[in-house]
C-alpha cells in the first residue's frame, strides 16, 4: 500500500517535471527501456542467485545454523534475559539470529516468528519483543549473496570486495539500534 | 587481503561443500535444489522489477534528480551522502524489492567498482525491510502496540545509511 502511494508520487511528479524541463521525448522513450531493462537485469542476476542459493542450501542441509545458534545463546541470554529462562523461546530466538547471520531467510522468519509468539505470551507487547524486532530489522548478515550477486552481474572485478564495509556498517547499525532501544525503553511507558 | 577477496567466491563454495560433505550431505543434490529455489525467487523478483523499473527510468530521464540534487545536495554532501541513493534510502525501509531495483539501477549507471555503486551495495547489503519486518513479527504475535520498535528499527537504519556511506568513502574514495 505504501509502495503503491511512493510509486504513484514518483510517475506524477517525474512526468511533471519531464513536461517543465523539456524532457517529454526522453521520459517517453523511458517508460518502455525501463521494462525491457528490468527483463534483461532479471536474466544477467539470475545464474548468480541460483548459484549462491545453492551454496546457502550446502550451508543449510550441513547444519551450519545450528552451530551457530549454540555460540550464539549465551549473547542472547544476557541480551534477552526474561525471554531466555523458557527454553522454547531461547531456541527459536537463536535459531532466528543464525539463519540471519547466514543470511537463510527462509528459516530466519518462521523462527523469528515463533520467538516472538513466545515472547508476547510471556510479556505482550515487552521490552524484548521490541528487541527482537529491532535486531530483525537490523541486518547482521554474514554474506550478502543477492547484492553480491547484482554486482558481478554488471561487471564487478571482485563481487565479494565490499565484505569488510558491511560487517561493519551492519555491526554499527545494530549497535546504533540497540543504544535507541536502551534510551527509548525508559521513554515509553511498558504497555500491553 | 587482495588476493583473499578475489578468491572469495570459489572459496566460499569450497568451504560449504566441505562442510556438507563432512556431514554426508549429498552436495549434487543440495545444490541443486538450492537452484531451483534461486528460481523461485527471481520468479517472483521479476514481477516486481517489471513494476518499478519504468518508473525508475522515467525518473531519471525526467530530469527531476538534476534539479533536486541542486537543492539537496549541499545538504547531503555536509553529512558525506552520495545524493543518487537518496531514493535507494527512501525506499529501503517499505520494500525489498523496490530498493533492490533503485540500488541495480544505481550500480548499472555508475559502474558495480564506482564509489555511489559501492555505497548503495553496502546500503542494501547491511539493512533490512525495516516496516515490513516489523509489521510481519508485530502481526504474527498478535501484538498491535508497536511501542519504541519502530523508531529504534529507523534509528538503526539511519545510522547503517551514513556509516556504510563514510566507509566507502573512506575505502574508495
Amino acid at each position: 500500500m505504501l509502495l503503491g502511494v511512493l510509486l504513484l508520487i514518483l510517475y506524477l511528479l517525474s512526468t511533471l517535471c519531464a513536461a517543465l524541463t523539456g524532457n517529454g521525448a526522453a521520459a517517453g522513450a523511458a517508460v518502455t527501456e525501463g521494462a525491457g531493462q528490468a527483463v534483461r537485469f532479471c536474466l544477467e542476476l539470475t545464474g548468480a542467485i541460483c548459484l549462491w542459493s545453492g551454496v546457502m542450501e550446502l550451508l543449510e542441509r550441513a547444519g551450519a545454523a545450528e552451530v551457530l545458534s549454540r555460540l550464539l545463546r549465551p549473547l542472547l541470554g544476557r541480551l534477552f534475559p526474561r525471554s531466555s529462562s523458557n527454553r522454547e523461546v531461547l531456541s527459536a530466538l537463536s535459531e532466528n539470529v543464525s539463519a540471519n547471520l547466514l543470511g537463510l531467510g527462509n528459516a530466519a522468519t518462521p523462527a523469528g516468528i515463533r520467538a516472538a509468539r513466545g515472547m508476547a505470551r510471556l510479556a505482550g507487547a515487552g521490552d524484548e519483543l521490541c528487541l527482537l524486532v529491532v535486531i530483525n530489522t537490523a541486518s547482521i548478515q554474514l554474506l550478502p549473496t543477492t547484492i553480491a550477486s547484482v554486482r558481478s552481474a554488471a561487471g564487478a572485478s571482485a563481487a565479494f570486495d565490499i565484505l569488510p564495509a558491511v560487517w561493519l556498517s551492519s555491526l554499527l547499525s545494530v549497535c546504533a539500534g540497540l543504544s535507541a532501544a536502551a534510551l527509548l525503553r525508559r521513554l515509553w511507558p511498558c504497555g500491553g | 587481503m587482495r588476493g583473499l577477496t578475489d578468491l572469495a567466491a570459489p572459496l566460499l563454495i569450497c568451504c560449504a561443500l566441505l562442510a556438507a560433505a563432512c556431514r554426508g550431505v549429498d552436495v549434487y543434490d543440495a545444490l541443486v535444489a538450492g537452484a531451483r529455489k534461486g528460481l523461485a525467487v527471481m520468479g517472483d523478483v521479476l514481477p516486481a522489477l517489471l513494476a518499478l523499473f519504468p518508473a525508475l527510468w522515467l525518473l531519471r530521464a525526467s530530469g527531476l534528480p538534476e534539479l533536486l540534487g541542486t537543492i539537496l545536495g549541499p545538504f547531503f554532501r555536509l553529512l558525506g551522502i552520495p545524493p543518487e541513493t537518496s531514493l535507494l534510502m527512501l525506499l529501503r525501509p517499505v520494500s525489498g524489492s523496490a530498493a533492490l531495483a533503485a540500488a541495480s539501477e544505481l550500480i548499472g549507471r555508475f559502474g558495480a567498482d564506482s564509489l555511489v555503486g559501492r555505497t548503495a551495495a553496502v546500503m542494501i547489503g547491511s539493512s533490512e525491510t525495516t516496516l515490513y519486518v516489523t509489521a510481519v513479527y508485530f502481526t504474527a504475535a498478535g501484538v498491535k502496540n508497536s511501542r519504541w520498535a519502530v523508531p529504534a528499527a529507523l534509528c538503526a537504519d539511519l545510522a547503517c545509511f551514513l556509516s556504510s556511506a563514510w566507509i566507502c568513502r573512506l575505502l574508495w574514495g
